[in-house]
């Protein structure tokens, strides 16, 4: 049988594409019907009980379970802040902006819920500064939703009082990584704090604070509907539930699809009701998932019969399935030219705190370039793994270590060590051979 | 630069959501670009004024976003991404196009960016933040038109003129 979707948190988006968005189409289909499950139920059968039955992991790109970062909390340490992490940014990543725009209900349904477990009255979304739409429709969303009492005082009649600020963002992809983020909603640069202390003890305003990604906020209403052993029950091991897939590059159907995780990358890619296939019904040369943080991994049966399992995929190809990107390249492209667009994107992005990623970047950048130019040296793809070392120690191993703040600059080491595991032969050609095209360093 | 009178009422209410009004610089600037289509010295002094900080702060903030456009530019910013999945659908050609098409038009202010998050429709990108996707270099072309004829209109955020 070939894979298909399994919708929960995409239901309402596919089944009302005409009006999800509104109160009313959300309304009608079910929207806050977790929100009064939740308070029936009592604030500490939420987070200890059923989130933590779901086996819910993080979904914005670590994968952390999300009952335990909640269990973090210090103890009767009042305020604390509930920080929703609504920047996408990461490269061939367009899921979170699908929720925001056609389910901003089901996300702030998830937020009053997250909010009441855990005893905060001021939840902040930061939301990347170029979804205009998205913004739009938080707004209006967020504004429907206070005068139908899900928020503002007395929720629904629970004493329990929440308020939501939408903060837009920049354009600074840093900001993601969530010790940038509070500092940007702080008023700041987004530059990330050294941790620890961890978010949890000391976050925004010093205070404890749990920031969670869109899709992991939107899935809470499920979890509690559902209940959280039910949820549990679907997909792998330690991966539990659907996760949103954003499908892009050469397949025939590019686009977000909620599955359950187990499916392998090989269903993701062909079923016809998913991917579709390879454009032309060419070869799979190479794909990334998890986003431009992660390693590669190619078309060869190994890697397309792998199941979409956080740990298993970690383990056993030092890949993550990170934010939920596959990005899908077919045997027209040139691996080097889509590593030295990726190197060009972290060393922009380096937010320059710490010198081995600030430097490091830069130089990734450039001797990728000169490559894709035709002017490279056969020992550049050594001199290359040692500025990665230099980030990165033991990166070919994983698991490698850090010599950063953050993990942007390990992530901007992926794209070479893939290159050095899988293409090398063609990289060693490129520096002997002439340019294969020409691109403009900007 | 100073806020008119409504977005004053507005940029008060924005300070007062947030338990310390530094956190205000962000909203705040994007309030003024929404105004005037740029971030000017003068905007930063009075941002600086409504949060209690120094307008070397706010500058040395606002300089780290790259949205946020210290010099004047043109009515409609035209974002082209040519990250990794618009790299191999025709990103980088049709960035090059609209630059060369409207080098010589003060009224459209072409820059390259990160990854918008369209990939399912690339090549991309975003005129004062509308999406667009699935783009030819022709097609672009005639959005952008569209827009300078005023028959396609944003909805008002950086870019626009928020009076
Ligand atoms: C450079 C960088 C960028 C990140 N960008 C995002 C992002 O855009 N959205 C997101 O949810 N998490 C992002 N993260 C992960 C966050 O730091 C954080 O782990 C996440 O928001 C926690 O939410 P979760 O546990 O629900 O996944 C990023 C991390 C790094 C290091
Ligand atoms: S690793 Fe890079 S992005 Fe992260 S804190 Fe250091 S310099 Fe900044
Ligand atoms: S790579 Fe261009 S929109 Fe994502």
């Amino acid at each position: 049988m070939s894979a298909v979707e399994t919708r929960i948190i995409t239901k309402r988006i596919r089944d009302r594409a005409e009006d999800s968005w509104t109160i009313d189409g959300a309304l009608a289909s079910g929207a806050y019907e977790g929100l009064k499950k939740a308070i029936a139920i009592g604030r500490d059968a939420i987070g200890q009980e059923q989130v933590k039955a779901s086996g819910l992991r993080g979904r914005g790109g670590a994968g952390f379970p999300t009952a335990t970062k909640w269990s973090f909390l210090p103890e009767a340490s009042f305020p604390r802040y509930l920080v929703i992490n609504a920047d996408e940014g990461e490269p061939s990543t367009f899921k979170d902006r699908m929720l925001l725009e056609a389910d901003p209900h089901q996300l702030i349904e998830g937020i009053v819920i997250a909010a009441y477990a855990i005893e905060c009255n001021l939840a902040f979304i930061y939301l990347r500064g170029e979804f205009a739409l998205g913004y739009e429709r938080l707004v209006d969303a967020i504004a429907a939703a206070h005068a139908k009492g899900f928020l503002g005082s007395n929720i629904l009649g629970s004493g329990f009082d929440l308020e939501i600020v939408v903060h837009r963002g920049a354009g600074a992809y840093i900001c993601g990584e969530e010790t940038a983020l509070l500092e940007s909603l702080e008023g700041e640069r987004g530059m990330p704090r050294i941790r620890p202390p961890f978010p949890a003890i000391e976050g925004l305003y010093a205070k404890p604070t749990v920031v969670n990604n869109v899709e992991t906020i939107s899935t809470l209403p499920h979890i509690v509907l559902m209940g959280g052993d039910e949820y549990a029950k679907l997909g792998v091991n330690r991966s539990t539930g659907t996760r949103l897939f954003s499908l892009s590059g050469h397949v025939k159907r590019p686009g977000n699809y909620e599955v359950e995780l187990g499916i392998t990358f090989r269903d993701l890619l062909y079923s016809p009701e998913l991917g579709g296939g390879i454009r032309e019904d060419r070869a799979v040369k190479f794909f990334i998932p998890g986003g431009a943080s992660s390693q590669w991994l190619i078309g060869s049966d190994e890697h397309l019969d792998a199941p979409l399992d956080m740990d298993y995929v970690q383990q056993t190809f030092g890949v993550m399935l990170g934010s939920g990107a596959v990005m899908v390249y077919d045997e027209t492209v040139n691996p080097v030219l889509v590593a030295w667009r990726l190197a060009k994107f972290f060393a922009h992005e380096s937010c320059g705190k710490c010198t081995p990623c600030r430097e490091g970047t830069g130089w990734i950048e450039k001797v990728l370039f000169r490559i894709v130019n035709g002017h490279g040296r056969p020992q550049d793809l050594d001199m290359l793994f040692d500025v990665c070392e230099s980030i990165s120690p033991g990166v070919m191993n994983a698991p490698f270590t850090q010599t950063t703040i953050c993990p942007l600059g390990p992530s901007a080491v992926s794209c070479v060590a893939s290159l050095q595991k899988y293409f090398r032969d063609e990289v060693l050609a490129m520096c002997a051979g002439p340019a294969l095209i020409p691109v403009s360093a900007s | 630069m100073t806020f008119t009178t409504k977005n004053l009422e507005r940029a008060r209410t924005i300070v007062a959501s947030y338990p310390r009004p530094k956190s205000a610089v962000l909203p705040l600037a994007h309030l003024a670009q929404d105004q005037d289509g740029w971030l000017s010295p003068e905007a930063m002094r009075e941002i600086a004024l409504m949060t209690g900080i120094e307008p070397a702060e706010v500058l040395g903030t606002c300089s780290f976003y790259t949205m946020f456009k210290r010099d004047p530019v043109g009515r409609l910013v035209v974002s082209v991404c040519t990250n990794v999945t618009c790299l191999v659908t025709g990103g980088p050609e049709l960035l090059e196009h609209l630059v060369d098409r409207y080098s010589d038009d003060d009224e459209v202010f072409v820059e390259e960016v990160e990854c918008l998050a369209s990939c399912d429709g690339a090549p991309a990108m975003q005129v004062n933040y509308e999406f667009h996707d699935g783009l030819t270099t022709a097609s672009a072309e005639d959005i952008i038109e569209a827009y300078k004829r005023g028959e396609l209109v944003a909805r008002g955020t950086s870019g626009g003129r928020l009076s």
